[in-house]
């Protein structure tokens, strides 16, 4: 049986891939900082199948909290600790708002990057003390290369790919995979105001790839597929045509 | 958002400003004040699920399951799960939905708006019936837990109430034992209306499901060619094999559905079917319940212009002569379905003061929109219905007159004063006035 923590755990994305876990029986610790939203996830996750569920408030910003509920979250399971980890927060912010105020661009990357810094320093500890395992971390290719229409965004989360490029590195020694998850488009109440087109996919779809590459990947995982040869096209751009474009 | 919205039909397309509901803790504060209509999965027909150029709420993120009574069998889920979704986690517990419409991708509750029906009315009535209790959702703010036995005039009115009498946030389902996930079934050929009531009659006491198909273009005065399907939930563990869906892939420029297309496939499948008469066969529950699921989007077979379903049933004493009467008339005029669905309902008392069922027959066929013909067409079969003392199924329905709305659904006078001053439709403009 599989043992899950998912980090985030109300965004979409997150509770699809708990779904795919609960529906095979998994044991899981699910972590967010909206109590009601989160029970009533994990409620969910009960009824299709899981052996456990254990809700544990977090709040991604509350960065010195952050050890006291990964505490909780390993007393909770015991002594054989997780088999796989999800760090699934994040928001996209207001472009237009951070490029007004440098109070919510920093806002912006303290919620995108500067708290999963935070939380990974001490996941890693955990997971390399555990010798076994994988870490799940949700990137964006926003983080591929800055755009106009959304570089805090995407500047966080390059910082988050980084980070998790470094953590595989260090961790790959220790038995213990660290899967990069970039999602393109996904149609979830983080991007409700945005027209969806045929590049967006479901949570669902989006989760599949997740768990499986949770199952054996270890590196850089696009969802949908294509997003991979996308982004390429788009990092391959020279600066100079590159500014000229409307991405 | 602003975004193009089509029901199952795909007569319109017309833009609506889409709302997401994901949090049913929020909801009644995300609807309050406002005016608007909640969408479930769009697989109703007609225009009972659109409200175009306003707002629609789409309930389907509202998709997490709350509770599940392993022993007593009661299931307690938001009102956007599906029924797809319920029977995937229910099934493998030894637990089936009490009643099931012919697609799966229908929402809990469009199933409890609309209050869907199956193939087993006579045993199980329609969904209302299983429903233990809802949670309704006002746009004035109100919230109102209502079932049977509590606050019940409420549950009465949204029960097939077309989803004007509030947003169903959660529900509380009675399911029903079975022993597998597999369908005993036997397949019988008929010739006439009054053969398909006495095969039909004749199935009650030992099969829970029946329903027939008929080929509406090789039906000739008095004669009609059918099939009849009756099945049973049977004792049998065994695993499921793997399932292959496919996906009609485009919409193509013009109905693949005409007269040729339509005599070649009736007679080719009907031929099938008729092959393997008097025999019994198990098969999985999905093909039994659900043909049409295994292709996904197949409702744009019927081109860019969309189609209709008519659905109407037909009472005592007249049923019988009415039917044929119908069916003919569809034969004459060629321009039919595939298949026309036909079935009988029992004489239960449905739940819901707008429930579709009456005791009698019931028949369905889907249409190419060929347009004024087509209306012209429905013209005439409405006043069959209406002589027959009949009524249409407004979940189906997009042209009915109001006339025939009114006269169909006596206690009409009753429902209005459950209605949501913040809801409405396309349908509820069409028939309610507002």
């Amino acid at each position: 049986m599989n043992t899950l923590l998912v980090i985030g755990a109300t965004s979409a994305i997150a509770h699809a891939v708990s779904r795919r876990h609960a529906a095979r029986g998994a044991r899981l610790v699910l972590l967010a900082r909206d109590a009601a939203r989160l029970e009533a996830n994990a409620d969910d996750l009960r009824v299709r199948g899981a052996a456990e569920v254990h809700c544990i408030a977090f709040d991604a910003l509350a960065t010195e909290d952050h050890e006291a509920a990964l505490a909780q979250a390993w007393a909770a399971v015991g002594a054989g600790g997780f088999d796989a980890a999800l760090v699934a927060w994040g928001s996209l912010p207001d472009q237009a708002a951070c490029e007004a105020s440098a109070a919510q661009a920093l806002q912006a990357f303290d919620l995108n990057a500067r708290s999963v810094l935070a939380l990974l320093t001490l996941l890693a500890q955990r997971f390399e003390r555990q010798g076994r395992g994988v870490i799940g971390i949700l990137s964006s290719p926003a983080g591929d290369r800055g755009r106009a229409s959304n570089y805090v965004y995407g500047a966080a989360k390059a910082a988050v790919t980084t980070l998790a490029s470094g953590l595989r590195h260090r961790l790959a020694s220790k038995g213990v995979r660290v899967v990069t998850l970039l999602p393109g488009f996904v149609d979830t109440p983080m991007t409700a105001g945005f027209a969806k087109g045929p590049l967006w996919a479901t949570p669902e779809q989006v989760a599949l790839d997740i768990d499986r590459a949770l199952a054996s990947a270890n590196g850089r995982v696009y969802t949908p597929w294509f997003w991979r040869w996308i982004m390429l096209v788009v990092r391959a751009l020279p600066e100079r045509i590159f500014v000229r474009t409307r991405l | 958002m602003i975004r193009r919205v089509e029901s199952w039909g795909r007569l319109s397309r017309e833009p609506h400003d889409w709302r997401p509901l994901t949090d049913r803790q929020q909801a009644a504060v995300a609807i309050a004040g406002g005016r608007g209509l909640v969408f479930g999965n769009g697989r109703s027909y007609g225009d009972v699920g659109l409200n175009p150029g306003g707002t629609l709420w789409s309930a389907r993120g509202l998709d997490r399951f709350i509770a599940f009574d392993r022993q007593r069998g009661v299931v307690e889920c938001e009102a956007g799960v599906t029924l797809r979704e319920l029977i995937a986690v229910t099934l493998p517990q030894g637990w089936f939905v009490g009643v099931t419409p012919g697609t799966q991708d229908v929402t809990v509750g469009g199933a409890i708006a609309n209050d869907v029906h199956g193939k087993n009315h006579h045993r199980g009535g329609s969904f209302g019936e299983h429903v233990e209790s809802l949670e309704l959702c006002r746009t004035d703010g109100q919230v109102i837990e209502c079932g049977p036995g509590q606050r019940e005039p409420w549950f009465r009115a949204t029960v097939g109430g077309l989803g004007l009498t509030g947003l169903i946030t959660r529900a509380r389902l009675r399911l029903r034992r079975v022993t597998g996930p597999w369908i005993e079934s036997e397949v019988l050929g008929f010739g006439s209306v009054a053969e398909f009531v006495q095969l039909s009659d004749a199935s009650l006491a030992d099969w829970e499901y029946t329903v027939a198909w008929i080929d509406c273009l090789a039906s000739r005065g008095q004669t009609l060619r059918g099939v009849l399907f009756r099945g049973n939930h049977v004792e049998d563990a065994r695993p499921l094999p793997p399932r292959r869906d496919w996906r009609w892939p485009f919409t193509p420029p013009l109905s693949l559905v005409n007269g040729a297309s339509l005599r070649a496939f009736n007679a080719l499948y009907l031929w099938r079917q008729r092959a393997a008469a008097g025999q019994r066969s198990r098969q999985p529950y999905v093909p039994f319940f659900y043909p049409l699921d295994g292709v996904a989007d197949w409702n744009r077979i019927y081109g860019p212009r969309g189609f209709y379903q008519y659905q109407c049933v037909l009472p005592p004493p007249d049923h019988e002569a009415a039917t044929a009467e119908l069916l003919e008339l569809i034969a004459r005029s060629g321009s039919g379905s595939f298949l026309g669905v036909i079935k009988t309902f029992g004489s239960r008392v449905p739940a819901g003061l707008l429930s579709f069922p009456l005791p009698g027959i019931t028949v369905a066929l889907d249409f190419p929109n060929h347009g004024e013909a087509t209306l012209r067409l429905f013209d005439r079969l409405n006043a069959i219905v209406q002589r027959a003392g009949g009524r249409l199924y407004p979940a189906k329905d997009a042209c009915m007159p109001r006339e025939l709305f009114e006269q169909g659904y006596p206690r009409l006078a009753d429902f209005r004063a459950f209605r949501d001053p913040g809801l409405s439709s396309q349908l509820s403009r069409r028939l309610l006035g507002d």
